[in-house]
């Protein structure tokens, strides 16, 4: 027997879901906020960035990979998760090159959006400091794989949706990293202007070209209030 | 009583996080109320002449002599605050640090487009601070008790800081005051 809706609690607080929605997807029509990072509407969850984590029964797990059951007791507001938060978006930070000051994407940058968001004013964890690649070759897109944090959202846009597969992952571990064609330059992929997935970049990696300064710094997404996208009720 | 003392100091910083200390404007009438300078780009005082309450830090570490500031400030200083990009994540300087240093030198002084160096001679002057192999933040030398982000913070991120500090309150900025750009 299916019952039409499931009813579970996140944080005391009744909520309801259809049945195959994921806890995020639920917690977002209930107005409840969850952090997120790698999770983009329209693409296969990923689970990648894990800071939608919250604890269902006891168990961490990340909310937009995890069905709503009903009965589900959700915690995710509470500092134990807000800290599991804190230190794996302070791991994104250091794992890369995040020079915020010269980057285009400043202001507009999800990761920092979740790490204002989450009260962060400096890292706890030692800068890493790896060597990445940059790719200027393209007439219009410029790749930056400094600010790479692997949310896979390019890859699987650039597959699902522009049928392109321009950019993959290559490597394991630490050494995953974004690739496009071996051998090739940006430029000598299928790789368009118009191209969903120049849009999908949570970070500045993937940034159009002549175009990062037309909205003045200040002014920007997450300049003056977090999360504008996604209104919070109380 | 005494007034509690302030330093300040710029490492491997550009200066403009003191701009923005200067950027409080009017209200640096109310921090002499708050305050004495102790050792201070701003007053020009050069060496720390009394234990100080609170250091402020522009910028990160990327000579030896930075780091003999540095170590200078905690050890003269209650609580460090490291203000800014550079003295939180090492900043523009240290993007250099996924080159090694030989590199950089060598691009710097010997084999850049614009060079003109015929002896190729690196500067070696003992006069100059040798540079470190890497520009460290500040929190990764010495401890840090605080942190106010921001490219630079801007003056009321820095007032409302250093206020709270010195008035026994709680910090809390305001979302907006909370930068990394």
């Amino acid at each position: 027997m299916s019952k039409d809706k499931i009813t579970f609690t996140i944080d005391g607080c009744e909520v309801t879901a259809q049945p195959g929605q994921t806890v995020m997807q639920a917690a977002d029509a209930a107005n409840i906020r969850i952090p997120q990072l790698c999770y983009l509407e329209g693409l296969t969850p990923h689970g990648s960035c894990r800071v939608c984590i919250v604890k269902a029964n006891g168990r961490l797990d990340t909310s937009c990979t995890l069905p709503a059951v009903e009965g589900m007791v959700v915690e995710n507001n509470t500092e134990e998760i807000n800290e599991y938060r804190r230190d794996l978006v302070d791991m994104l930070f250091v794992e890369g090159n995040h020079i915020c000051p010269s980057c285009e994407k400043s202001g507009d940058c999800e990761l920092q959006g979740v790490a204002y968001e989450l009260g962060i004013t400096a890292p706890k964890y030692p800068y890493q400091f790896p060597r990445r690649e940059t790719d200027a070759s393209h007439p219009d897109i410029f790749l930056d794989l400094n600010r790479c944090i692997l949310c896979a959202r390019c890859v699987q846009t650039s597959r699902d949706l522009d049928g392109k597969t321009v950019f993959e992952f290559v490597g394991r571990g630490p050494d995953k990293k974004l690739a496009i064609r071996p051998g090739a330059r940006l430029a000598d992929t299928e790789l368009d202007i118009t191209d969903q997935v120049v849009g999908s970049c949570p970070v500045g990696t993937i940034l159009k070209k002549r175009v990062g300064f037309a909205v003045p710094v200040g002014e920007r997404t997450y300049d003056k209030e977090p999360h504008p996208e996604q209104p919070v009720s109380e | 009583m005494d007034k509690p003392k302030l330093a300040t100091c710029s490492l491997a910083g550009c200066f403009g996080c003191h701009m923005s200390i200067l950027d409080i404007d009017e209200r640096i009438l109310d921090l002499v109320d708050l305050v004495d300078f102790d050792k201070s780009p701003i007053n020009d005082k050069k060496a720390f002449t009394d234990r100080c309450l609170v250091g402020l830090l522009e910028g990160g570490c990327s000579t030896e002599e930075n780091v003999h500031v540095l170590e200078s400030f905690r050890n003269s200083c209650d609580i460090l605050i490291s203000v800014g990009a550079c003295a939180i994540t090492g900043g523009i300087p240290a993007m250099r640090n996924n080159i090694p240093l030989t590199e950089c030198l060598s691009e710097a002084y010997l084999d850049g487009p614009t060079v003109y160096n015929p002896g190729r001679v690196l500067p070696s002057d003992p006069e100059i601070p040798l540079c470190l192999n890497n520009v460290y933040p500040c929190h990764e030398v010495v401890k840090i008790d605080y942190f106010l982000p921001g490219c630079p913070p801007s003056a009321d991120t820095i007032w409302e800081g250093l206020v709270a500090l010195l008035s026994g309150k709680p910090l809390d900025l305001p979302y907006q005051l909370v930068k990394y750009d």
